[in-house]
Formats: C-alpha cells, structure tokens, sequence
C-alpha cells in the first residue's frame, strides 16, 4: 500500500531561506527522507512551488475551462495523483483535461519544486 | 554618433515606442520574462548614464539589446542558483555579449507571442490586461495602475505576481496550438480594447495618447491578419478605426472636448472609416454579431451620417437593445438613453434612465450624469440639470471633462 502524504502549511509561515532556522528546518526534511529511504518506505517525495503558480482545471459541457489559483476544497476531496513530465504549462493542463474526474471535479496543476 | 539630443527624452521614447518589441524579442532569446524585463530596465539605466556622455548610438534598439543580453549574463553569474538557468543559455549570452551595438540588427517581432503568454488563462484576467499594458505598451506601473483606479502599490505587487507565476508555473512563450487559438483570443481582444480605450481616453488627464491608441490598432491588424475567420476580431478593429477616425474633430481649436454634434466633419479620417467600415460588414456576415462588431456597427452609422440630424437614430437604438441583450449593463443603456433621446425625444431618454439602478458604482460614473443632465436640460428642467452637472463635473478626471461640462452648466445658467 501506498500513502502520499500531502503536506499542508501556511505558507510564509514557515523558515525562510536566508534565516537561522531555515538551515535546521531543512536538515530536518532531509532527515525524515534519508530515514524513510532507509525504512523502505520512501516512494516518491517533492515539494510544490507556492499555491500562486497553481493553475486549476475543469471540463464542463466538453469545454475546458482554466482559471488561476489553487484548488479551493469544498465538498470535494482529494482523491488521487498523477506526476507528470510535461513541456510546459499548456502542455501539462491539455493533460489534465483528459483525466476523466476533470468532467467532475478540479484538477489542480502545481508545478514541482526542482532543487539543484 | 548622432547630435547632441536630449537624452532623457530619447530613451524615453525609445520605451514608448520600441518597449514590446525590444522585449518580446529578448524574451523569445532568453525564455524568461522576468529576467528579460530586469536586464532591460538594466540596459535603460545604463543608457541614461552613458549616452549624455558618449553620445547617443546610432541604433539605439540594436545598442539596448546587446546591453541587456551583458546585463542577464551579470544577473545569472550574480544569482546562479536562484536562476537555475541552463548551460546552454549562458553559452548563448556568452556568445552575443560582445554583438556590435553600432550596426543594425535585424530584430524579430515576437510581439505576438508576448500577447498571448501575457493573456494566457492561468493569469487572473486584471493581470493579463496588467502585464501586457507593461509588456507591450511599455506603460509604467503607477499608469496600469491609474487605469484601473489602483494604487501603485496594489498593481506593482499584482505585476510581480504574474511575472513569477509566468516562470514558476513554466507558462510557455509561444502562440497557443491551433485548437485553443480561438478561446484564447477572447481574452486577447478584451486586453488590445482596454490599451485602445486607456489611450483614447487616458487616465493621466491626458485626452489622448495615440500611442496606446497605434499600439492597440496595429496589435488588431497582426491579430486579424493571424485569425482572418474571427468575426469579432474583425469587430474589435473596426469599433478602434471608426472610434479614432473622429480624433482629430473631438478638440476644437482651443483644445476644447467637442461633442459628436459640435464636431466639423470634414475633420475625420474617411480612409480609416471606410476600412472601419468595410470591417464591420464582413464580421457581420460571418454570423451572430458579437459585443465589439455591433458597437463598431453603431460606430459606422454615426460616421457615415452627413450630419448629426441625419444620423440614423432608430437603427443606433435597436443595436444598443442588441448589444444590451448581450451585455446586460447600464452603461450600454446609458448610450441607448442618449440615442433614443434623439430618436424619440429627451423625455424618452430619461425614463430609460430612471429604469436603471442606481447603485454606487453608477451613482459615481461621471457619464451618467452628464446624460442625465443633457436630458434635463433639454427638457427645460434647468434647475434639476445644473444638479447633475454639477455632480458630474465633480466626478471628472480629464480637464478637458470638466472644461467641457463647466461651459455647458454656464450656459444653462446664463441670464
């Protein structure tokens, strides 16, 4: 069995780059990570770029319709995942409107941190 | 090297006029908005220190290029891991850092590239209009910002947002696929209209800055051109010829506002109507009218009218019914008001007027009263009227506004 565990924070709340804590609270991540890798039970882990670089999907009547910003939840709820390797934005949403639960709901699309 | 010129002018209008293209074509090299819009701000700089003093170069487009490819080299050396920009990039910037600044250089119009990833629809669409009024018409942040009746501040942060999100969210530099070109024009238009009418009737107080004005006729031209089946882009460019026909009649000689009735007809361009004109009917025959083709459609009448008494009224008011139909909004049916006052007499006019509702927003929208108070004046409810001019000229931000509604107020308070 598989859990993705989707990390929720308020953002800005955090340590920020550049301050005393930020160090701490990074090795903390990297901790966790190496200790799960070494439990096996890492599967796969990334960290989402800030909700203003969301873009959020729907197909309604066979249209799809974009609009910016994050997915805000209501009665629906997060029900999978996929991690796509797209070109760019357009071609990672023309994806997303082919997931059959964008005829439903919201796909929200988020880029990937990628750290160096 | 050129004369002496006054070189804070020049730089100015090199922004003015070369801004988007100078841009649009760096950003097609360097793939980064952000990064591009920094150098070039950095090229500007440079060029305010440097030109009074050796001289303004002879081709001071080909000059802010190859200054701001240098300056995006220093940024990503500066930044390197901020930027994560790849090899091949520096190597590319590398290799251009050194083009001659002297010769001409053959810079491509990527212009429209940078209009559809300004309006791309994962941008809020006040940031879409924000970011191509910077990115195209080279407006500064304090005038997007007095467009839209923000706060500098506001709209600075709401650029800076958009900018990052177009990197962040790796929202592609490029003309959209075939299949989504047309969605994707809807939000095109309504921008290219804001630049049109933002320079029609400018926000500075200025009455007209026809560079906005060009700015936003020649971005319908390469849209239409590129869309030769859309109806509506078609519409959009008519509804900006037949508007910017009239401006050489719309200030007297004392650079007074003239109304469309007080205007010497002699005065507008008839090569710019009849393409207007020859617009709007092949939009019309492509199918259901939309908003821009029917409000060019009532353009046309009054442009092709002999004079202001000719005008055909009756068919302007039924287009505004259309157009009210399809844009439920008092504004239209403010316009409707002041053509069925004509059509039918001011009486007329007033009662569509009082039909409206009157909430704040409207209660502060200057054109309502100046309709308002033209109709009661006509009506011989001189007292009621001068109310509403009053109202309106308090609500004026043009001077030629308020000139214009201060000298009708005195006429109708004249012994």
């Amino acid at each position: 069995m598989q859990y993705m565990c989707l990390i929720y924070a308020q953002e800005g709340k955090e340590p920020q780059p550049g301050t005393d804590e930020f160090g701490p609270f990074m090795q903390g991540y990297m901790d966790f990570t190496q200790r799960m890798k070494e439990s096996g039970k890492l599967v796969s882990g990334d960290a989402l770029q800030p909700t203003a670089t969301s873009t959020t999907v729907s197909v309604r009547g066979g249209k799809a319709e974009t609009v910016d910003g994050p997915f805000a939840e209501t009665k629906e709820q997060l029900g999978g995942y996929y991690l796509l390797d797209c070109e760019d934005l357009d071609d990672a949403l023309k994806c997303a409107e082919q997931i059959p639960s964008a005829a439903f709901g919201r796909v929200e699309v988020r880029p990937v941190v990628i750290w160096d | 090297m050129l004369p002496p010129v006054e070189v804070p002018t020049l730089v100015t209008r090199l922004i003015r006029e070369d801004w988007g293209r100078i841009l649009s074509s760096l950003v097609s090299s360097i793939g980064d908005y952000g990064l591009a819009e920094d150098s070039l701000q950095d090229a500007v700089v440079s060029a305010l220190e440097e030109w009074p003093r050796k001289g303004v170069p002879r081709h001071p487009d080909a000059w802010m290029i190859t200054v701001a490819r240098r300056k995006a080299l220093d940024r990503i050396r500066r930044n390197q891991t901020a930027m994560r920009k790849s090899g091949e990039l520096t190597l590319w910037l590398e290799q251009h850092r050194n083009d001659p600044e002297d010769r001409p250089m053959m810079i491509p119009d990527h212009r429209l590239e940078m209009i559809y990833t300004c309006c791309h629809p994962a941008l809020e669409e006040k940031s879409r209009v924000a970011l191509t009024l910077r990115a195209l018409g080279g407006l500064t942040t304090a005038e997007i910002a007095g467009a839209f009746l923000d706060k500098t501040e506001t709209m600075a942060a709401r650029l800076t947002r958009a900018k990052k999100k177009l990197r962040a969210a790796g929202i592609a530099f490029k003309l959209p696929e075939p299949e989504d070109l047309h969605d994707r024009t809807d939000a095109v238009l309504r921008v290219i209209y804001l630049i049109f009418t933002e320079g029609h009737w400018s926000s500075d107080g200025q009455m007209s800055r026809t560079d906005l004005v060009n700015e936003a006729i020649r971005l319908g031209r390469i849209l239409t051109g590129l869309l030769p089946d859309h109806a509506e882009a078609k519409g959009l460019l008519a509804l900006m010829l037949l508007g910017d026909s009239r401006r050489l009649a719309r200030k007297g000689d004392d650079g007074a506002f003239l109304p469309l009735e007080a205007q010497n007809r002699a005065r507008w361009d008839r090569a710019k109507i009849r393409e207007g004109g020859a617009l709007v009917e092949t939009a019309l025959s492509m199918g259901p009218a939309g908003p821009y083709a029917i409000q060019a459609a009532i353009s046309a009448l009054h442009a092709n009218a002999a004079s202001f008494t000719a005008t055909d009224w009756p068919q302007i008011v039924a287009l505004y019914e259309v157009l009210a139909q399809r844009q439920p909004n008092p504004i239209v049916r403010i316009n409707q008001a002041a053509a069925l006052s004509y059509a039918k007499g001011p009486q007329a006019g007033l009662s569509l007027l009082d039909t409206l509702c009157v909430d704040d927003k409207l209660n502060g929208y200057q054109p309502y009263h100046a309709c308002r108070a033209d109709l009661l004046a006509r009506l011989g409810r001189r007292q009621d009227a001068a109310a509403s001019y009053r109202t309106a000229i308090s609500l004026a931000v043009a001077p030629e506004d308020k000139a214009f509604l201060s000298n009708r107020l005195r006429a109708l308070t004249a012994p």
